[in-house]
């Protein structure tokens, strides 16, 4: 019987989480963009399967960064 | 203790701050405010400008140390006797985005008891790919009756600690077009189709060879190796998917070096992950020294549209807005001709296309006649 593959845990994964829609009206705000010039990560992601997101979410993503530490980065969410 | 004044945590990063901290601690309050602006100030200084060209300098940056890299293709990692592809076919296999890569490889970790030795002999020949041809000693044609007899070896068989029973629930699930059974020593397999031309018959011989037995597919070569205190399985071949499912393996440690695995199995975050160290490792393999935030640029840009997309005229190129600048990479009659086609229009709002036109770049202090409207 194929286990189910557990991911989300691996090292190479950085931390997702979803913005909620005043964050991301706030993100938009701050920048002065819109969704379309955020970079992009599918729906299918396996690093967004706890998630529950649909398109148009933004995820935000705490990368560990050798240079500063952590570094926040921003994905749009889009259909495959 | 003194504590770091709101405005100045914020603007620095989290790597920073702590030095910061760390560095104050026994310093008394006036002087640890005057370290504490400092330090803001340079860090101010320090940063890039806006409308800084990054990419030109990253793409000198790397560039310039790749002429200084070795062309030679192979390299044997360690004692271990293993093909791996590095130097500069490597970065540029990397760079490419090649879905098929020259020496796919992994490096499995192991969960304890396993990581300290236990049964890693075993372990590792549970992982490898076992094909029919090598528990099997001779294939042969019975043209009279049109089946293919295939004589077993026993010893193999039972040093692998595989039962015949299983054995051949795998091969007939295996081997399509055909039905297998045992007879004695042998395994019968006569093809279900009507045709008997001895061609046929011949081919099915050749393809059965290759039929997967046991194991994890891919995975052709199988090396365990002590690092440090523990141990670790290295392979030549790569399946990540598989190789997770596996109880004994640690999930989170376990990695491979095929960009596009990592994509499809762990996401997107993950393979930029893995092409900065990938990258690096064999920069600094070298011998060679490059900023990481180069490569981390560069690795940004391919992972851009939510999946990995290699510096090729159809990969990060394809996506330039500017009929122009995608001329200027690659093919450019073929990109000019399917322009004028479609009657694109080119906005002129890059960096290649306005050199070609001989006019002012909008970089670096070019760059702010876009923002501000002139009158």
């Amino acid at each position: 019987m194929p286990k189910k593959l557990i991911i989300g845990k691996h090292d190479l994964i950085p931390k997702h989480t979803k913005l909620s829609e005043k964050d991301k009206k706030d993100l938009f705000e701050k920048y002065k963009i819109s969704l379309k010039e955020l970079p992009k990560i599918y729906k299918g992601d396996p690093a967004l399967q706890s998630l529950n997101v649909k398109v148009g979410d933004v995820v935000k993503i705490v990368r560990n960064s050798p240079t500063s530490g952590e570094s926040i980065y921003y994905r749009g969410v889009v259909n495959a | 203790m003194t504590t770091i004044p709101k405005e100045i945590a914020d603007s620095l990063p989290k790597a920073l701050l702590e030095d910061l901290k760390e560095k104050v601690k026994s310093l008394s309050q006036t002087k640890a405010k005057k370290v504490m602006e400092t330090v803001h100030q340079e860090y101010n200084k320090a940063r890039v400008e806006p409308g800084e060209c990054v990419g030109l300098v990253a793409a000198e940056s790397i560039g310039e140390p790749g002429t200084q890299m070795t062309l030679n293709t192979f390299h044997f990692a360690g004692v271990a006797e293993m093909n791996v592809t590095m130097g500069l076919p490597r970065i540029i296999e990397i760079l490419d985005g090649r879905k098929e890569l020259k020496t796919p490889m992994m490096e499995i970790f192991l969960k304890k008891p396993y990581s300290k030795g236990k049964d890693i002999k075993k372990l590792a020949m549970n992982i490898k790919e076992t094909k029919l041809n090598e528990i099997v000693t001779e294939f042969v044609i019975n043209v009279a009756d049109f089946i293919i007899e295939a004589k077993l070896n026993k010893e193999k068989i039972k040093d692998l600690g595989m039962r015949e029973a299983t054995l051949l629930t795998i091969l007939s699930k295996e081997i399509k077009g055909a039905t297998v059974k045992k007879k004695e020593d042998s395994l019968i397999i006569k093809p279900r189709g009507k045709s008997d031309s001895l061609n046929e018959i011949y081919k099915l011989k050749e393809k059965i060879k290759g039929t997967y037995v046991r194991g994890v597919k891919k995975i052709s070569q199988v090396l365990p190796v002590k690092r440090g205190e523990e141990f670790i399985i290295i392979t030549a071949g790569s399946n990540l998917k598989d190789i997770l499912k596996m109880e004994e393996v640690d999930t989170s440690r376990t990695r491979t070096n095929d960009i596009f695995e990592i994509s499809g199995v762990l996401g997107i975050e993950a393979a930029r992950q893995a092409i900065i160290d990938e990258v690096f490792k064999v920069i600094e393999s070298q011998g060679l020294n490059v900023d990481v935030r180069h490569i981390m640029l560069v690795a940004d840009t391919m992972c851009i549209e939510g999946m990995v997309k290699g510096i090729t005229r159809y990969g990060v190129v394809s996506e330039k807005a500017s009929v122009l600048a995608r001329a200027s990479f690659e093919t450019p009659i073929k990109h000019i001709i399917n322009a004028s086609l479609v009657g694109e229009t080119d906005k002129l709002s890059s960096v290649v296309e306005n050199v070609m036109l001989n006019q002012p770049v909008p970089v670096g202090t070019g760059l702010p006649g876009l923002i501000t409207k002139v009158k």
